[in-house]
């Protein structure tokens, strides 16, 4: 005998096994139609590869597996395709999902199939894909794509093979049954397994021992091989009744003693467990081609008429097996999809039977009572007596209600399989595993938003640090350029001994076309080269602490869950990201354009310098006209959005107005030229004029007053009014920003302007 | 129509909560039956008295909470506290005495927490200190063990209970149990004092009438354990804790000695507390070995306290300090983990 470990914990539940062991396994007629869920395991789901309308055989692949942890859908009988479309799966959130609908031909045809009946001629590849092929995913109830575990990292050498037929969930008999009729198959299978794995030392085959029969079925067939000296010894391991010794984990605790690593699949330490019913289905699959079209699954629950096991095709639906079985619906209390401890309830019955459904519980109200309103937790402490996992399911219980992750992680919820124990034994009904199942999904939550703001984060700081480099070297050629700024002054100043006779020639040459001297132009565009760097860098700071700031503003929006203000916010970080990026591609380009010899200015600044002044006023119009345009639009669209800067667009857009008419006034002025100050001063006198025209008269004089005035004059008269709406709109801006108003961002965008204006106007003085 | 939709497990045990409760009343039977036996009905008075306060003070109190008072009140949480602090008070202890401990233990240790579970102290062992503190000598007056037929008349308990006052015949009554006689002793050694005070006649090992009180409540300790109501681990370390600690002091009985190892086992409320009190478990730890620790820490504390301290009994005070140590003896303890190599809580991981 050989020797088995206890498992801490675990319960005896009644087992209500005897009701479907009665009967031989039997086989239904067929169904009305088939449904089969394109994603019956863990992982991807299947990609259809039939159309409705199609004809398909038994056994015909309908649907593709996708990716490596994925299982391809077979039609599990003769039949035409009659649509693809959402059904009602059984999951526990009685979820829709797509599914093939096949309309039966009662033929039952098979496809052709390719049967191996030497499985040792193929190799270890050739037989995963084999089992690949034939759609196999764990029929204990989990779902695993059975190729996927048969293939373990070549590094990780498989010493033992655990079949389960524990069956430890009260009420299940699939598996029991199986083992009592098919022993020879599940035997051959576990050869077959055996062999994919590359014949591991320890076979071993447990079994609880409330099933003597399927033990006594088993043994037999072992001993029947073992006579005919294959070589492979295979152990049926019995041991004491306990729920939840079939769980994978549990299990190799019993039989081996050990303990599969935290968070890590049993492959780690060189065991696999299949369950019986997989063995059974790879056998079937390699031996005879046939794919996996239909189970074993218990039909039981005293609702029922006739409690059974039965071999059903993969896509019955439930209803149909019920009404098999003399359904009376009045006295259910509800449909169980698994055993009584795991399984979940589904609130209808137009669910189609799938890979993993291992029984069909039907209970009356009396067998399994509504659930008692939970009391208090006493901390008695008998669901840690009964956790199978050693954990402390009180303290879990206590932290889930607290929703403190940092304790539940730290009390190992993540190693909670969910078996139920504790639930079933707490005095105070407490859903003890409801509480973790959604403290798992909310950490798990959690920490899919965490490892996306751990990324935001990443990138940020990454860029952060590419602007603080390109920053440095910005400022190491821009040193590099004042120096070599420098010489060329200095030659130019060398030069200029030779020029002056040439620069008088020209611009007498000129005459009155250009007035602008010639050196003063070329001063100035130096002038507004140098003012051009900064007022970029600062439109680049600026547009970027934008950034930030939508960037900030959101990651709030979203730890409060204003999910009503991330979609207006998110669209602004993009425009901000937008306008960085500009920013930056124009520093580039500026940079890369300062790098030329200086009389590479561009053109345009030439152009707009050379232009005359009322060609000047016509362009100044022409832009502005096209501002208001584009303001105006912006304006609209923003109204519409309901955006919170309506009003400041709205302000824009009126100041552009009004600049354009000054505009047009200035133009009207350089038309009439030097007569306009006295009309403007005659005008202004007038006695009968409207107040618009009194407006109109006063923009003329100021107009008139600015023209009058030297050039120094004007220039600082604009610096001091620059002056005063900069001070104002500081003034907004502070208020705004004490009031936190939505209109920050407005106010501080025009504090820039100005800012960058009045520097502007400054910069001819300091530069001379 | 569509099914009712309840997730996994599906089934439930038979345990419940009121069920575990009446278990744990029902085992403290034999051991008010003792106390009746050799002291009088003064306990069952208490006890009657205390479930009237404690249940009404419950009903108040989960009505001014706005809870389900039927709901709440079917745990049967309240009666057990009241069974524990009735039998815990001298036996006749005035109503207004009863009235004080049920409205600390029920109102103040428990309601005012949130509830049953929430309680971090034990809520009969809050009411009895608050009175031990606040009102000694009504607490420390044990009426001697007379075997019933010379012992105080129900009327005359009756009186006091109500009368708040004693008779004066009544002094005639009232005496220090055996853990008193001990600690007080500083003369005689202890074989002296066996033959010389009453509280010890016709007793064997621990004084008349107490040995017999407290092996009724082993009895009903070992019911529970029977029936796994609560694990071995906090009484059994308790009770050894204090065995082994009276043996290795008990000197062979000279006149300081604090009292042998049986004397201490079955006198006072050693046998009380560690099968009702320190198996509470909501103010105990939480894990096996964790409630070993805190059963050692009671135990221990219940033998400094009772040799060097200045109370005879201590079983109170020792629950009171291990409830305060419970969370960090969870902390400490924490079972490990299946798959887990080392020991959760620690900042091991990562
Ligand atoms: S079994 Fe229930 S009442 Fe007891 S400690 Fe666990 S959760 Fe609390
Ligand atoms: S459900 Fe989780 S906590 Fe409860 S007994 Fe099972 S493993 Fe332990």
């Amino acid at each position: 005998m050989r020797q088995i470990w206890d498992i801490p914990g675990g319960i005896h539940p009644p087992e209500n096994k005897t009701q479907s062991t009665g009967d031989a396994i039997a086989n239904i007629p067929l169904p009305a139609e088939i449904v089969l869920p394109l994603n019956q395991h863990i992982g991807a789901p299947a990609i259809p590869c039939v159309a409705v309308g199609d004809k398909v055989l038994k056994g015909q692949v309908v649907a593709e597996a996708q990716g490596l942890v994925s299982a391809p859908i077979h039609a599990s009988t003769s039949g035409t395709i009659s649509a693809i479309e959402q059904r009602f799966i059984p999951h526990p959130s009685g979820m829709m999902s797509d599914c093939i609908v096949i309309t039966p031909d009662g033929e039952d045809q098979w496809t052709t199939l390719h049967p191996v009946p030497d499985y040792k001629a193929l190799d270890h590849a050739e037989l995963v894909a084999l089992i690949r092929q034939a759609g196999i995913a764990g029929m204990g109830g989990a779902g695993f794509p059975t190729a996927v575990k048969l293939n373990p990292r070549a590094d990780r050498k498989v010493h033992t093979l655990i079949l389960n037929g524990t069956e430890c969930e009260p009420y299940i008999t699939a598996d029991d049954m199986l083992m009592r009729e098919r022993a020879d198959e599940v035997v051959a299978g576990t050869l077959l397994l055996a062999h994919i794995l590359g014949t591991p030392e320890t076979i071993l085959i447990g079994i609880e021992d409330n099933k003597p029969e399927a033990i006594a079925a088993m043994q037999a067939a072992v001993d029947k091989h073992a006579q005919q000296s294959r070589g492979i010894a295979i152990d049926v391991v019995s041991f004491p009744t306990k729920y939840p010794s079939g769980g994978e984990k549990q299990l190799i605790q019993i039989l081996t003693g050990k303990e599969v690593p935290s968070g890590q699949i049993p492959a780690t330490i060189g065991i696999v467990v299949q369950n019986v019913g997989t063995a059974v289905a790879t056998y079937r699959a390699v031996t005879f081609g046939e794919p996996l079209v239909s189970r074993i699954t218990t039909v039981v629950g005293e609702t029922l008429k006739q409690q059974r096991n039965i071999e059903v095709l993969i896509g019955t639906p439930v209803d149909h097996v019920l009404t098999l079985h003399g359904y009376q619906a009045e006295k259910k209390s509800r449909l169980i999809i698994g055993g009584p401890m795991m399984g979940f309830t589904v609130e209808h019955t137009n669910i189609p039977v799938v890979k993993t459904t291992n029984c069909i519980l039907v209970p009356s109200n009396e067998e399994i009572p509504p659930t008692q309103p939970a009391q208090a937790c006493i901390r008695c402490g008998m669901c840690a007596e009964a956790c199978p996992a050693n954990l402390l399911p009180q303290q879990l219980f206590w932290y889930s209600q607290a929703e403190d992750t940092e304790k539940l992680e730290q009390h190992n919820l993540f190693d909670c399989i969910e078996c139920g124990a504790c639930s079933y034994v707490c005095p105070s009904n407490i859903p003890l595993v409801q509480y973790y199942r959604a403290s798992k999904g909310t950490i798990r939550q959690q920490e899919l938003a965490k490892k996306q703001s751990d990324r935001a984060r990443q990138r940020f700081e990454f860029r952060q640090e590419r602007i603080a480099k390109a920053e440095a070297e910005k400022e190491a050629k821009r040193l590099a350029r004042k120096k070599a700024a420098e010489e060329a002054k200095k030659k130019l100043a060398a030069q200029a001994g030779n020029e002056p006779e040439k620069n008088a020639a020209t611009s007498s040459a000129a005459g009155s076309t250009t007035p602008v001297p010639k050196t003063p132009e070329q001063a100035s565009t130096g002038a507004t080269d140098t003012n051009q760097l900064p007022k970029l860098e600062r439109a680049l700071s600026s547009a970027k602490s934008r950034e930030e700031r939508a960037q900030q503003q959101l990651a709030e929006a979203k730890a409060n869950g204003e999910d009503a203000r991330i979609e207006p916010l998110s669209a602004r970080l993009k425009q901000a990201e937008l306008k960085v990026k500009e920013a930056e591609e124009k520093l580039k380009a500026y940079q890369q354009g300062e790098n030329l010899p200086s009389s590479a200015v561009p053109e345009k600044l030439q152009q707009k310098l050379s232009l005359s002044p009322r060609q000047k006023a016509e362009k100044n119009i022409e832009t502005l006209q096209k501002r208001i345009a584009t303001a105006e639009e912006k304006l609209a669209e923003a109204e519409q959005a309901n955006a919170s800067t309506t009003d400041a667009l709205r302000q824009g857009v009126e100041k552009l107005n009004q600049k354009l008419a000054e505009a047009q006034r200035e133009l009207e002025a350089t038309a009439e030229d030097g007569i306009t100050a006295e009309k403007g001063a005659a005008a202004v006198d007038a006695p009968t004029m409207s107040a618009a025209e009194i407006a109109i008269a006063k923009a003329q004089a100021k107009a008139a007053a600015q023209a009058s005035m030297s050039d120094d004059e004007k220039n600082q008269a604009q610096i001091a009014s620059l002056q005063k709406r900069l001070d104002k709109a500081r003034e907004r801006l502070a208020k705004a920003e004490a009031e936190n108003n939505d209109n920050i961002d407005a106010f501080r965008i025009g504090v820039e302007k100005l800012e960058a204006k009045l520097a502007e106007a400054q910069q001819p003085q300091t530069t001379p | 129509m569509a099914l009712l939709k309840i997730t996994s497990p599906h089934v439930h045990g038979t345990n419940s909560t009121s069920r575990v409760m009446a278990k744990v009343a029902l085992a403290c039977a034999p051991g008010i039956m003792a106390l009746t036996l050799w002291f009088g009905f003064g306990s069952l008075c208490n006890i009657i008295l205390c479930i009237g306060f404690c249940l009404s003070f419950e009903a108040i109190a989960l009505k001014l909470r706005q809870r389900d008072v039927r709901f709440f009140l079917s745990d049967f949480s309240a009666v057990v506290t009241a069974l524990l602090l009735g039998i815990a008070l001298p036996p006749f202890a005035p109503w207004w005495l009863i009235a004080i401990g049920s409205f600390f233990s029920i109102v103040v240790a428990k309601q005012l927490y949130g509830g049953l579970g929430f309680n971090p102290f034990n809520p009969a062992m809050v009411g009895y200190v608050v009175l031990l503190i606040s009102f000694p000598v009504e607490m420390t007056t044990w009426l001697p063990a007379m075997a019933n037929s010379q012992g105080l008349g129900t009327i005359e308990g009756l009186a006091q209970v109500f009368a708040g006052h004693a008779f004066t015949s009544l002094d005639a009554y009232t005496g220090a149990t055996p853990l008193d006689i001990v600690k007080q002793n500083s003369s005689a050694v202890l074989s002296d004092l066996y033959q010389q005070q009453s509280v010890f006649k016709n007793s064997h090992f621990a004084g008349t009438g107490w040995e017999w009180v407290n092996l009724a409540f082993l009895g009903g300790g070992i019911y529970l354990l029977w029936r796994k109501i609560f694990t071995w681990h906090a009484p059994i370390s308790m009770l050894g804790t204090l065995a082994v600690l009276s043996a290795l002091f008990y000197d062979g009985g000279s006149s300081s000695s604090p009292g042998s190892p049986l004397l201490h086992l079955f006198s006072g409320g050693t046998m009380l507390g560690a099968f009702f009190i320190v198996t509470d478990p909501v103010t105990s730890a939480v894990s096996n070995k964790g409630r070993v620790v805190y059963g050692i820490g009671i135990g221990a504390l219940v033998f400094v306290i009772r040799a060097w301290g200045n109370y005879p009994d201590a079983i109170a005070f020792s629950v009171l300090l291990m409830n305060f140590a419970a969370p960090f003896i969870d902390y400490y303890t924490q079972p490990r983990t299946y798959g887990h190599v080392k020991k959760p809580g620690k900042p091991s991981q990562k």
